[in-house]
C-alpha cells in the first residue's frame, strides 16, 4: 500500500470548482425566470468565451453525461435510450444524455437543465457528435449551427484551414449566437475574455508540468479531469477560471514545497512507485475504484491525453487576444482528437520523455472511436520508438456493463510486475 | 442467348469482384504505365484523378473472402471489419499495385485508418480527404477547392500527369455518362425489379470500383441490352423493400442473394454509392473545378456521413420510397457503423410517421450464417404481401 489510510480529501481548489460548478447549474435551472439563454455545445473546440461574448450560458452534454454515470444514473439512461431504438453499438455519451433527456432532463446538480435555445455543433475530433446534435435537434427542435474543423491529417494547420474555421465563425455562428441572443458581437470583450483564458492557460500549464518532478504532486489524468474542469467546460475566459487556476497553482507549489505526492482516493499518496503516461479517456461508473487501482500499485499517472480533449496548453497554446477569431480557430484545430495518429505517437513519447515515466497505458473505451480505432496500432509504435513497457486495458465511459473490475485490476498488476522486473533487470 | 450474355457478363463482375489482388489493375498499370489510387467509400473525386491519367480504384474490404489475423492485431472487438480487411489485404501486399490511398472523411474509424496507412506504408500517398460539412459555396466551397487542388499537386509529384481543366472537363463527362447508365439500370430494376436482380447490379457496381470509367459504361450497356432481350426473366410474387445502411462496409454477397431469396425485391438501396453520388450530371461548362465542387456541395446524395443543415432527417428516406414504390424498409447497416446506426433512430421515427413498414438488422461483411435474417426478411416479406396492397 502505497497511499496513507486517511479518508479521501478534497483539494481547496476542488472545493472552488465545485461551487463555480454548483452556481451555473443553478442559474441554468432558473432561465425560466431570468430570461437567461442556453447554448449546448461540445468540449472539444468549444467557444466557450464567444457564447459568454453574447452573455449565453454554455451547456455540455458530454460533461452531463460523465457526471450522470458518476451519479449512478447513467445505466438506466442508457438502457431506456436502447429501448427507444438506439443501438447498444453506438457512443454511451448520447444515450447516456437522451436517456436523461427522456427522464426530465435532470442535471448534476439534481436541478432540471433548460432546452437549448441554440445547438452549437463544434464539430472537432469526433464524428459522433454530428449524430448526436442531430439527434438533439430532432428531440428539442432547436435552431442549430455547425462548426465544422478540419481534421489535422498530416499534424499541421494550413492556413486553408484556419481560413475555412475563421469564415464559419464570421458568417455562420456569431451571426447565429447573435440572433439567439438579441446582441451584437463585441470583439473588445472577446479580447478581454482570450486575455484571461491566456492567463488561465499558463497556470493550467504550469500545473501539468509540475508532474515532471520526483515525486509528482498531482495525478495528471484522474485528478487531470478535475484539473482541466473549468477550463474546458463553461468558465474559461472568465475571473473566475483565472482565480481558480491560481489557487490551484499555489496549492500544487506548497505539495510540490512539501514532497507530498497527488492526493488519491485511498488519500494522499506517500510512495511514488510506479510514473505512467495515458492514453485515452477515463471510465466514468467506477471512476474511483479505477483511480484506486493505481493508487494501490503506488502508480502515478505524470501525463495523459485525455487532459488535452478540451486544448492542448502545455506544449504552447494559448488564446490570443490579438488575433481573436484565428485564435479560436487554432484552438479548435489543435484539440487532442484531432490529431493525426502519427501525432499522437510522438506526443506521447515525447510524454514519456519528458515526464520520466515508466511505461505507456492505454484506456480504450468502447464509446469512442476517435480515441480508440488505430489505439493498437499506436501502443506498438509507441514501444518500438522508446523500448518503455506499454499495456492495454478496456471499458467504456459511461456504460457500467463494460467495466470489469477483476479484469482491470489483473492487468494492472501484471503491467506493473512487468515494469518492476523490467527495472530489476537494468539494475542487474 | 441473351440469357447467357447476361450471365457471362456477371461472372466476369463476380471475378472482379473476388479479385482481392486487384490483378485487373495490375494489367492496366502494364498496359497503360498510369498510376492506380485507391480510394475508400464513399466518395472520392474519381473524375480528378481520371482527369490525371490515373486510375481511381474503390477500396471495400475484403467480404468473406479474406481469413482475419493482422487486421484484428489492429483493431479492438468493437470495431467494425471493413478496416481489418482492408489493413489485412494491405499488409499482406494484395494493395501494393496502389500508388496511393484516399480515405474520405466519413466516420473516426476510417479517419484513423488513414493515420494507420502512414504509420505502416510511409513511403505511400495515403491521404485523409477532408470534404466539407459546410455547402456554402463560398466558406465549404472554397475549402474543398484547396483540397481538391492540394490532391491533384499531391497526384502529379507522385507522377500523375499535371491538372489541366479540359482533361478534366471530359473526365466529368465520361463521369456524367456513367452515372445516367447506373441511374437507368436502378430506374429499370425499380420498375421490373424481375429483370435487374440486386446481386447482379451490385456486381455491376463494384465492377465499376476497378474498370476504367468507359469499360464500365459499355458494360453497364451489354448488361442493359442483355436483360432487356432476356425473356426468360419473369415477375414473381416478391415484396418491394427499400435497403438502406449499408453504405459503407458491404453486405458478402450471399447475404444480398439471401434476402432476394426469402422474397424481397430490393428496389432501392445504398450500395457503392459513388457511382450514384451526384444527383445530377456535373455541369461542363466554366471551370470543371469549380463545377466539380458545386456537384459536390449542392447536388449530392443525402447520407448519414453528411450534415443534415436543413433538418429534415428522414425526409430523404421516405421520399425515396415513394419513388421505388417500395412497401417497407429494411435498415441493414453494419455492426459498429457510427454513421449508419447513429442515424437510424431519426430515420426509423420518419418512417414510422409515414405508416411504412421496417425491419431492421446488422451484419458484417464476413457474415457467413444467412438463416435467421433469411427468415427475419421472409417473415417481413410475407406481412408485407398480407398487410399491405398488392406487390409487383
Amino acid at each position: 500500500m502505497s497511499t496513507t489510510t486517511m479518508a479521501p480529501l478534497k483539494d481547496r481548489s476542488q472545493l472552488r470548482q465545485k461551487q463555480m460548478i454548483a452556481a451555473h447549474f443553478a442559474r441554468l435551472a432558473r432561465t425560466a425566470e431570468s430570461g437567461e439563454k442556453s447554448v449546448y455545445t461540445f468540449v472539444p473546440g468549444n467557444l466557450t468565451e464567444l457564447v459568454r461574448n453574447f452573455d449565453l450560458l454554455p451547456v455540455l452534454p458530454e460533461i452531463n453525461a460523465l457526471q450522470s454515470s458518476m451519479r449512478g444514473k447513467s445505466k438506466e439512461y442508457i438502457a431506456l435510450a436502447e429501448k427507444l431504438g438506439h443501438s447498444e453499438d453506438v457512443c454511451s455519451y448520447v444515450k447516456c444524455d437522451i436517456g436523461m433527456l427522456k427522464s426530465g432532463n435532470v442535471g448534476p446538480t439534481g436541478e432540471r437543465l433548460p432546452a437549448p435555445d441554440l445547438l452549437l455543433l463544434s464539430y472537432t475530433g469526433c464524428f459522433t457528435f454530428m449524430k448526436w446534435f442531430e439527434l438533439l435537434r430532432q428531440e428539442y427542435g432547436a435552431p442549430t449551427v455547425m462548426l465544422h474543423v478540419p481534421y489535422q491529417a498530416d499534424g499541421v494547420i494550413t492556413d486553408a484551414m484556419r481560413r475555412y474555421v475563421v469564415a464559419q465563425l464570421e458568417k455562420k455562428v456569431i451571426p447565429a449566437l447573435e440572433k439567439v441572443s438579441g446582441k451584437k458581437f463585441d470583439l473588445d470583450k472577446l479580447r478581454e475574455q482570450l486575455r484571461l483564458s491566456a492567463q488561465a492557460e499558463d497556470d493550467l500549464a504550469w500545473v501539468l508540468h509540475s508532474a515532471k518532478h520526483r515525486p509528482s504532486p498531482i495525478d495528471a489524468y484522474f485528478g487531470g479531469v478535475y484539473y482541466i474542469g473549468p477550463m474546458f467546460s463553461a468558465f474559461r475566459g472568465t475571473q473566475d477560471a483565472v482565480d481558480y487556476y491560481r489557487e490551484l497553482r499555489a496549492e500544487v507549489q506548497e505539495r510540490l514545497d512539501a514532497g507530498l505526492g497527488p492526493v488519491t482516493p485511498a488519500g494522499t499518496m506517500e510512495h511514488e512507485k510506479f510514473r505512467v503516461v495515458v492514453e485515452g479517456p477515463p471510465n466514468w461508473t467506477s471512476f474511483n475504484e479505477f483511480w484506486r487501482m493505481f493508487a494501490d500499485e503506488g502508480a502515478v499517472v505524470v501525463a495523459s491525453t485525455y487532459t488535452k480533449v478540451g486544448g492542448f496548453y502545455d506544449f504552447g497554446y494559448r488564446h490570443d487576444p490579438e488575433h481573436p477569431l484565428e485564435s479560436l480557430a487554432d484552438y479548435c484545430l489543435g484539440c487532442y482528437t484531432n490529431l493525426d495518429l502519427g501525432t499522437r505517437v510522438a506526443v506521447l513519447c515525447r510524454y514519456l520523455e519528458e515526464y520520466d515515466a515508466d511505461g505507456l497505458l492505454v484506456h480504450s473505451v468502447k464509446s469512442c472511436n476517435s480515441f480508440s480505432a488505430g489505439q493498437l496500432v499506436m501502443l506498438a509504435e509507441v514501444e518500438k520508438r522508446t523500448g518503455r513497457p506499454v499495456g492495454f486495458l478496456e471499458s467504456d465511459l459511461v456504460d457500467p456493463r463494460y467495466f470489469s473490475a477483476a479484469n482491470l485490476k489483473n492487468r494492472l498488476e501484471s503491467y506493473f510486475q512487468m515494469v518492476a522486473q523490467k527495472r530489476a533487470g537494468a539494475r542487474r | 442467348m441473351s440469357t447467357l450474355a447476361a450471365r457471362a457478363l456477371i461472372e466476369r463482375c463476380e471475378e472482379l469482384y473476388h479479385d482481392l489482388r486487384l490483378d485487373s489493375v495490375r494489367h492496366w498499370k502494364e498496359r497503360t504505365g498510369g498510376l492506380a489510387i485507391g480510394y475508400l467509400p464513399i466518395w472520392a473525386p474519381r473524375e480528378l484523378v481520371h482527369a490525371q491519367g490515373a486510375l481511381a480504384v474503390g477500396v471495400m474490404g475484403g467480404g468473406d473472402d479474406v481469413e482475419i489475423i493482422k487486421g484484428d492485431a489492429c483493431y479492438q472487438s468493437y470495431i467494425c471489419h471493413l478496416p481489418r480487411s482492408t489493413i489485412e489485404l494491405a499488409l499482406d501486399g494484395s494493395y501494393d499495385v496502389l500508388d496511393g490511398m484516399l480515405f474520405p472523411a466519413i466516420c473516426d474509424v476510417i479517419r484513423n485508418l488513414s493515420g494507420i496507412w502512414k504509420l505502416e506504408f510511409p513511403g505511400k500517398l495515403a491521404r485523409y480527404l477532408d470534404v466539407p460539412q459546410d455547402f456554402d459555396p463560398a466558406v465549404g466551397g472554397e475549402f474543398l477547392r484547396l483540397e481538391l487542388e492540394d490532391l491533384s499537386r499531391e497526384l502529379e509529384q507522385r507522377g500523375a500527369q499535371p491538372y489541366e481543366p479540359a482533361a478534366l472537363r471530359s473526365s466529368l463527362a465520361l463521369y456524367n455518362e456513367n452515372r445516367t447508365r447506373i441511374s437507368a439500370l436502378y430506374e429499370l430494376r425499380r420498375d421490373e425489379p424481375w429483370k435487374v436482380p440486386t446481386w447482379e447490379l451490385y456486381l455491376l457496381l463494384r465492377a465499376g470500383l476497378v474498370l476504367p470509367v468507359d469499360e464500365h459504361s459499355a458494360l453497364l450497356d451489354q448488361y442493359r441490352q442483355a436483360v432487356e432481350r432476356d425473356t426468360e426473366r419473369r415477375p414473381l410474387d416478391q415484396a418491394r423493400v427499400l435497403l438502406t445502411g449499408s453504405f459503407c462496409e458491404q453486405p458478402p454477397l450471399g447475404l444480398i442473394k439471401t434476402l432476394e431469396r426469402a422474397g424481397c425485391y430490393i428496389v432501392d438501396d445504398d450500395f457503392v454509392q459513388v457511382g450514384r453520388w451526384f444527383t445530377r450530371d456535373v455541369e461542363l461548362d466554366g471551370d470543371p473545378l469549380a463545377n466539380l465542387v458545386d456537384a459536390f456541395l449542392l447536388h449530392s446524395m443525402g447520407s448519414p456521413t453528411r450534415y443534415d443543415e436543413r433538418g429534415s432527417k428522414g425526409t430523404e428516406l421516405v421520399r425515396r420510397v415513394a419513388e421505388s414504390r417500395a412497401e417497407g424498409v429494411l435498415f441493414c447497416a453494419p455492426s459498429f457503423c457510427d454513421p449508419a446506426l447513429l442515424d437510424q433512430p431519426m430515420t426509423v421515427r420518419s418512417i414510422e410517421a409515414a405508416g411504412i413498414p421496417y425491419s431492421s438488422f446488422k451484419y458484417a461483411e464476413n457474415t457467413g450464417q444467412f438463416q435467421v435474417i433469411r427468415e427475419q426478411a421472409g417473415t417481413f416479406a410475407d406481412s408485407i404481401k398480407l398487410f399491405s396492397g398488392a406487390s409487383a
